[in-house]
């Protein structure tokens, strides 16, 4: 693991157990060369990770182990471990591991005089030897006590043993039962004081969680809550769930919500890879086709996305917002999107968070619907806190997220959501409209960071090809909706029309007008003409008049004997 | 008639432990078991395979393989009545 050298102190080495969150959580693994102390009660899961740390080593970092059990038998050690996938007969014969089964009954053996466990030491540097071994488990020394009387010479060559382990550099788990008050029954934790793991098994409210904790760790630091982990088929993982904070990928990236319509109406046309959204609604509001919608746009593009469905069965679900024209099924089918379903009570908070942290290493998707967030019940204080280690684990990963509500019809904004609003990048709020005896979907978007977004109450509706939103028609009284704004839009369809008669019945009259006005000016042409004519007809009699005149005149003067020269200009008019 | 004694002492070294063990074993035997005991001593440091096959964890130990069944004495063998208890020697003695 890279992890060792860069997290581990200068002087202190570390040895990966492998265990996925484990070494996280020791910053890098268990001290190299060191005894480590592995405690709790049985069944809680002390030899599986003894077992698992031996197996890695073996396996994946070359270092060959060898396991001192002294209640199984090597048999039963394999035969436990095989389910997760395990080969140990095949580590075994490739020298890569072996198992001595030390087996010891009370009733066989009668003590006289002194005596040591260098038997012990040696079957254990004997195996050490054959294999070349760096890591060694013993499990669980207790049961030396319950063999042999003499409890001094016992503690004393357990000291003993713990030096030797440590001059031969063994990387070594111990497991010790869980005692009374005390890390371990005959009190282990006082030998080996260099790294301390606790394991427990508690169950509340007939819930088991299972938690482990970093008692001590001498010369390093390391996680110091408890972590939860699992332990089913998959083997030991845990979970440090802790371990996530506020430095989060930031991304301008931008995903389709898969509804055009709703992309449309934050201001980048979509949401930012990375970011929350929180989908509050009241019951049968359409969240869990929203969410659909996103997984289908999230697949459409080849990218994995994760469906946490805490009310609705895998089937059930793919049947249900198939109705509604999301189709998920091609996708599951293409390894692109897995319907995760879970009882939220079938698990404490712990165990949900951590089976989800898995999904999510496991799977990487870059999309995670979580559906919805309100069937998790609780303390509000607890349900927050989960909430609020649940976002970040999603937001560590840069992973898109939404998040389903159910909110009370009577409040909309209810304390369901458990202060998760205000922890949301992007809030959309799908509202009932009701009105004229009828409800309605509305849909607005209440708060969107780091981009202007539609201030609109939009209507949609869940069509049989997916949420459409339609367009919003605005009334005196507010947004129309269902029946309210068919009738606008036939009112709209009538006053057009009307308003298409108005038009042409001006034009009409315009041109009636225009005909009425050309033909008083035809009138007046003609009167002007007529008129004109008149003039014409007067000015012709008039100069006929005057060359009459003038022809009398001259005429006169003939007969008078003048000469017309001197008098030529009288003749103009 | 007499039992056969086949008896195995697992030592590590020549410790003082392992030392005391094999004299005192040796003495308890002569006493006891005069003629009819063989004793084997295993070192294993020599051959510490016999540890993991024979079971061994404490040294010094000592198995009666013979007569059955096999019983088994840890310590330096010290204190002789708890060896001729834990040999089942005395009932013997005491029949004949």
């Amino acid at each position: 693991m890279p992890r060792k050298t860069e997290l581990a102190t200068p002087q202190l080495a570390k040895t990966p157990t492998g265990i996925p969150g484990l070494d996280e959580v020791l910053l890098g693994g268990l001290p190299t060369g060191r005894p480590s102390l592995i405690c709790g009660s049985a069944g809680c899961g002390k030899t599986l990770l003894a077992m698992t740390f031996l197996v890695n080593g073996a396996a994946r970092f070359n270092e060959p182990g060898v396991f001192v059990s002294f209640e199984e038998s090597g048999q039963d050690l394999s035969d436990n471990v095989a389910s997760l996938g395990f080969d140990v007969p095949g580590l075994i014969a490739g020298k890569k591991l072996a198992i001595d089964h030390v087996r010891i009954e009370r009733s066989e053996i009668e003590e006289s005089g002194e005596y040591d466990l260098e038997g012990l030491f040696i079957r254990i540097g004997y195996a050490v030897d054959q294999i070349g071994a760096k890591r060694v488990v013993l499990d669980t020394l207790e049961a030396l006590f319950a063999c042999l009387s003499d409890e001094a010479v016992l503690r004393a060559e357990l000291r003993r043993l713990f030096a030797w382990l440590k001059d031969r550099g063994l990387t070594a788990i111990i497991t010790g039962e869980r005692g009374q008050g005390t890390l371990t029954r005959s009190g282990l934790e006082e030998y080996v004081s260099d790294c301390v793991i606790l394991l427990d098994n508690r169950v509340e409210d007939q819930i088991t969680t299972r938690r482990l904790r970093i008692v001590k760790f001498r010369g390093s630091a390391h996680g110091t809550n408890e972590f939860p982990f699992l332990l089913d088929d998959h083997g030991i993982t845990v979970v440090p769930l802790s371990s996530a904070g506020v430095g989060h990928v930031i991304s301008d990236d931008l995903v389709s919500t898969g509804v055009p319509g709703l992309d449309a109406m934050m201001g980048p046309h979509g949401i930012y890879r990375g970011s929350s959204v929180l989908i509050s609604g009241v019951a049968g509001s359409g969240k869990s086709i929203l969410g659909a919608s996103f997984a289908a746009a999230t697949c459409a593009v080849g990218e994995r996305c994760i469906f946490f469905s805490f009310e609705e069965a895998a089937e059930q679900l793919v049947r249900n917002v198939a109705s509604g024209g999301v189709e998920l099924q091609q996708y599951i089918e293409a390894d692109l999107l897995r319907i995760e379903t879970k009882r939220p009570s079938s698990y404490g908070f712990e165990m949900h968070l951590a089976h989800m942290q898995r999904e999510l290493d496991r799977f990487r998707p870059t999309a995670v619907i979580i559906d919805p967030v309100t069937s998790f019940r609780g303390p509000d204080s607890e349900v927050h806190a989960l909430l609020l280690r649940m976002l970040d684990m999603l937001k560590t990963r840069g992973i898109t997220t939404i998040f389903t509500s159910l909110t009370n019809s009577a409040e909309r904004t209810s304390q369901a959501d458990f202060g998760l609003s205000s922890l949301m990048d992007v809030w959309v709020s799908l509202v009932d409209i009701e009105s004229n005896g009828e409800r309605n979907r509305g849909l607005y978007v209440l708060k969107s960071r780091g981009m202007n977004h539609s201030n609109q109450i939009r209507e949609y509706l869940l069509t049989n090809d997916g949420v459409k939103l339609v367009d919003a028609y605005l009334g005196v009284a507010g947004v129309l909706t269902g029946s309210a704004r068919l009738a606008q839009q036939a009112q709209a369809t009538i006053e057009s029309l009307h308003q298409r008669e108005e038009i042409a019945r001006r034009r009409r009259e315009i041109a009636s007008r225009r005909a009425v006005t050309e033909r008083q000016i035809a009138e007046l042409q003609v009167e002007i003409e007529s008129q004109e004519a008149e003039v014409a007809r007067l000015i012709a009699q008039d100069e006929r008049r005057e060359t009459v005149f003038e022809s009398d005149r001259v005429a006169m003067g003939a007969s008078r004997g003048v000469h017309a020269n001197g008098e030529d200009k009288v003749r103009a008019p | 008639m007499d039992e056969q004694y086949d008896l195995r002492l697992y030592v590590a070294g020549q410790t003082p432990k392992s030392m005391a063990a094999i004299a005192n074993l040796k003495h308890i035997c002569d006493t006891h078991l005069a003629g009819r005991y063989s004793i084997q001593i295993i070192d294993l440091v020599e051959t510490p395979q016999l540890a993991i096959r024979d079971h061994i964890l404490a040294i010094p130990t000592l198995i009666r393989r013979l007569p059955e069944p096999v019983t088994r004495i840890i310590g330096n063998m010290s204190k002789s009545e708890r060896v001729i208890v834990g040999l089942d020697i005395e009932l013997r003695s005491a029949a004949q």
